[in-house]
């Protein structure tokens, strides 16, 4: 950005051209190229031939800025004449209507009113101004040159290698307990371990969401879905965190539609099953069941699970059956798990897999 | 200040005999501005900034306000954003909302989210200002994408510009994270359920993943500790990233002056157009509040983001047809795109590359952009300054491959609304996602010949008229009996717009000094064969001469010789 004194009307000082000493690449360069035509002739305004027109003008912007003054006047009437009355849906969306309706018409004036301003009353005319190159001149790049090189003699920065390299070494330790310092973002516990784990255990009741009222196996009808938490989960500290793991489906299909792989017959109860609700995609709650399909489908992004075959994939992005629940009924016909889950729940990681 | 670097000594002489004889003193105006005028510059010496930033030309073109309209929302970002930090209480206690909202009274929630009941029920404009905030970040985020496309699509971003770029490339990545942070801040069903699927993406990646959204949830999700993180970045960290980055972007837009259009009496050596003082400043300054005043109007008119629709967070209940906001659409949509069963466990590690596969394709996409013009400037070989915009058809290739990965983006963003798609239009969602599929892949590509026989075609038109110029409609019979229609001529100014382009040629595979052609020559000759095979020359002085001669002065044959 070095001078501005070059500045002219435009097309009278076109083509002061640099010298391009610099590689044009594949460039194709004409060999007899097209001179530039030069500026326009320029357009004049109403507001330039007429004086009326210019006074027409400027009076519209300032009557332009007095409006915005009125607006913003009876936006301030606004905060006042519409209150928030309590559990009054309509007063606050009156509150915001009015209030912003003033802001809004205030703002879009003095905007207005400064580009008529600029576009009717300022010159229009265009002006012109060099360009050059955006390197520094050459004197000038010795000069930075010649100042870094004066600090490396005199610190000795190049020459004295080992002072460099430990400073180095320095900078470079001196990040670890930046980084190191993370580690208690989190708790102590292994992540890898937490993850197996849920609320579910022997003999725990399943329980209605978010009632926490036990099932009795004889009420849930052929073709019903219940959502499903278990009955510790409302007493439990971490609530949200438990849930976002515990959390049930539970169904009731024909026994002959079930096909239970092998080991897993007696993980229904009278065609009762019961399914994780988080997806095994990237967690989100499988919420849907199609009753005739016996399809569960996860609104985030569509994976579809097919109860019958035991909760496996057949559309969308997820890649692994969704875990079942082994679940039976106490003495007195209430629903109760037989265990946790067998594998971690929810979405994929990298040990998952691991014992 | 001038003498006091080359010899202290007379610093007072100079600055005495200074004060006496060159008070700074504007031609016209009160004395007062004047005397304040002085009174600033002698201690700030702003007369100089002044000098250099206040007569600087800006160019006129409606596609150069695209940025502005994003600078001018990221103000109206800031201001509402702070008034909203008055308020808003960042924290995941759990409360019993007991507020004026009826229906949720003796809920339990966060406390941000009550908080941001509160704001939005109990506090005059709170609402007013929740939803400013909102729908600015909505077109803050919209209006730098159009920018970017205006920049790419006439090559603003070639030599000397190229850093500019890749700084404007970062605040759109921390407008994203500005946008999603923000989002996730009222805790409430749709924001949690955002994080989830955060969460499930990082617990995807291979080894660290679970880590990684261990320590940033500060334990299981959701936990208690993810809101008043997100606001640390939401409103300190990323903004003032943001304001150093755009101080960046605005310092090398003033030092590289803004480009041009090619037209008439504009060269690559000079810049046409207003002066900030007063004009683009008028302009400029109007346009900000009407910018302003736009984004106000339409939050007092529409709601957004209703979180007391929606309820607070909790992990369990339905959420069918839900949207996150469009910008994140695109990321949610390629999530969407995997086919089933892509997970593979190998030597007992799970490999998830459902999430992968997405996550890289994303990167690519990112980086391709990111990069964009090094890999041109590497092409090309161009090493001069340009300064002259390039019409989107005189560069055939560039823009065949801006809409090619615009197809891209629009058919992931789409996926995202697969389900919305099907519903809507009674498919069903494995045919809406199939055909979304096929798009990804296959769309591109199509995008990519289409447009860039469309930017030839458009050539060759241009071409047809620089040389015979405008069909005006008029057919007039030859004595000979045959039908002609006329031909208007150009004029000058007209015809100098139309063969003012850069054309390249493919790069010819050369040895080096040592006689040897290098893998990476041979790379770079044939992506410079892909770019520029096809390609169609500007007219040249010599052809426009041969065709006045064999065209009798204005009326020219139909039928032309190419
Ligand atoms: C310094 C700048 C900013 C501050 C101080 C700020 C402050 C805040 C606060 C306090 C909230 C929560 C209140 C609420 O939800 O109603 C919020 C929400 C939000 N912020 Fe910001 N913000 C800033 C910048 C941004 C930027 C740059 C974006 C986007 C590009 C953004 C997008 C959002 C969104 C989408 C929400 C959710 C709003 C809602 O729930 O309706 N913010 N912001
Ligand atoms: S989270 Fe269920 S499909 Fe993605």
């Amino acid at each position: 950005m070095a001078d501005h004194d070059d500045e002219t009307l435009a097309g009278s000082a076109v083509e002061k051209a640099e010298p391009q000493k610099i590689s044009a690449g594949t460039a194709v360069i004409p060999a007899d190229p097209f001179e530039n035509p030069g500026e326009p002739q320029h357009h004049i305004r109403m507001t330039d031939k007429d004086p009326a027109e210019e006074k027409r003008a400027a009076r519209q912007v300032s009557t332009l800025f007095f409006a915005s003054i009125v607006f913003s006047c009876l936006a301030v009437a606004a905060y006042i004449a519409f209150p928030i009355k309590d559990g009054d849906t309509g007063s606050i969306r009156l509150n915001n209507l009015f209030l912003g309706l003033g802001i809004a018409l205030g703002l879009l004036a003095i905007g207005i009113g400064a580009v008529h301003w600029s576009k009717a009353i300022m010159p229009a005319r265009e002006i012109t101004e060099q360009r050059h190159l955006t390197r520094g001149s050459d004197a000038t790049r010795a000069k930075a040159v010649e100042v870094f090189e004066l600090g490396n003699k005199e610190s000795g920065f190049g020459r004295r290698s080992l002072i460099r390299n430990s400073l180095f070494g320095a900078l470079f330790a001196f990040i670890l307990p930046g980084v190191v310092i993370f580690r208690d973002l989190g708790p102590k516990v292994d992540p890898n371990v937490v993850l197996r784990h849920t609320l579910w255990k022997k003999g725990m009741h399943l329980t209605l969401d978010p009632s926490g009222t036990r099932i009795k196996a004889a009420d849930v009808t052929l073709g019903s879905a219940f959502h499903v938490i278990p009955e510790s989960l409302l007493d439990s500290e971490d609530l949200l965190e438990e849930k976002a793991k515990a959390a049930v489906l539970l169904m009731r299909l024909k026994p002959e539609d079930l096909h239970e792989p092998e080991g897993r017959e007696d993980w229904q109860y009278n065609g009762i099953v019961a399914y994780s609700k988080i997806c095994t995609h990237v967690g989100c709650p499988v919420a849907l069941y199609e009753q005739q399909t016996h399809h569960l489908l996860c609104p985030c992004h569509q994976s579809t699970f097919d109860v019958t075959e035991n909760c496996k994939v057949i559309f969308g992005p997820a890649s692994r059956p969704l875990p079942q629940l082994p679940i039976t009924v106490d003495d007195q016909g209430y629903l109760v798990a037989q265990s946790d889950f067998h594998e971690p729940v929810g979405p994929s990681f990298w040990e998952r897999d691991r014992a | 200040m001038s003498a006091t670097t080359e010899s202290p000594v007379e610093t007072h002489e100079v600055g005495y005999a200074e004060q006496g004889n060159m008070p700074l003193r504007p031609a016209k105006g009160s004395k007062l501005m004047g005397a304040a005028a002085n009174y600033i510059d002698e201690r700030t010496s702003v007369s100089g900034l002044v000098k250099e930033v206040g007569r600087k030309i800006f160019p006129d073109h409606w596609s150069f306000m695209l940025g502005e309209v994003a600078l001018y929302s990221f103000v109206v970002i800031l201001l509402s954003g702070t008034f909203l930090t008055f308020f808003f209480q960042p924290s995941m206690a759990e409360v019993t909302y007991n507020g004026s909202y009826v229906p949720l009274k003796g809920i339990d929630m966060s406390a941000a989210m009550q908080s941001a009941l509160n704001i939005s029920f109990e506090i005059r404009g709170g609402l007013l200002f929740r939803q400013i905030h909102h729908w600015a970040a909505l077109l803050f985020i919209a209006a730098i994408g159009l920018h970017m496309l205006r920049i790419f699509f006439t090559g603003a971003f070639r030599k000397p510009r190229e850093i500019n770029w890749f700084i404007g490339f970062v605040l759109f990545i921390l407008a994203l994270a500005e946008g999603f942070t923000g989002y996730s801040l009222p805790d409430d069903l749709l924001s949690g359920n955002g994080l989830r699927i955060i969460d499930g993406m990082v617990k995807g990646i291979p080894v660290l993943g679970v880590w990684i959204s261990y320590l940033l949830f500060g334990g299981e999700f959701p936990g208690t500790a993810i809101v008043s993180r997100l606001y640390s970045l939401h409103i300190m960290l990323l903004p003032a990233l943001l304001i150093a980055m755009l101080g960046a972007h605005l310092l090398l837009l003033v030092i590289n002056k803004h480009t041009q259009f090619s037209g008439p009496g504009k060269t690559n050596n000079n810049v046409v157009g207003v002066p900030v003082m007063p004009v683009f400043a008028a302009k400029a300054g109007g346009f900000f509040f009407i910018v302003f005043g736009v984004i106000v109007l339409i939050a007092s008119l529409f709601t957004i983001n209703p979180i007391w629709n929606y309820g607070p967070y909790d992990p369990s209940p339905v959420s069918a047809g839900t949207q996150p906001d469009w910008y994140i659409g695109f990321a949610d949509g390629a999530l969407r795109l995997a086919p089933p069963h892509w997970e593979v466990v190998w030597g007992g590690y799970t490999v998830s590359f459902n999430i992968l596969v997405p996550i890289v394709v994303l990167m690519g996409l990112l980086a391709t952009v990111a990069f964009y013009p090094f890999i041109e400037g590497w092409v090309t070989g161009d090493k001069r300054e340009h300064h002259i915009l390039d019409r989107p058809r005189n560069a055939p290739t560039r823009t065949a491959i801006g809409a090619a990965l615009m197809t891209l983006y629009a058919a992931l963003w789409a996926a995202a609304s697969s389900d919305l798609m099907a519903t809507h239009f009674k498919l069903s969602i494995d045919q809406v996602i199939h055909v979304m599929q096929f798009l990804t892949v296959v769309g591109p590509f199509i995008a990519f010949w289409i447009t860039k026989r469309v930017c030839l075609g458009l050539q060759r038109k241009d071409r047809e008229i620089a040389l015979h110029g405008h069909e005006s409609g008029r057919i007039v019979r030859l004595p000979g009996g045959e039908f002609i229609e006329v031909h208007t001529p150009l004029t000058e100014y007209e015809r100098w717009t139309l063969v003012s382009y850069n054309e390249y040629e493919p790069l010819m595979v050369r040895p080096n000094e040592r006689g040897v052609i290098t893998p990476v020559e041979r790379v770079r000759a044939a992506v410079s064969g892909f770019f520029f095979e096809d390609r169609i020359s500007p007219v040249t002085k010599a052809e426009i001469e041969a065709s006045h001669h064999d065209s009798h002065g204005a009326i020219d044959a139909g039928d032309s010789h190419h």
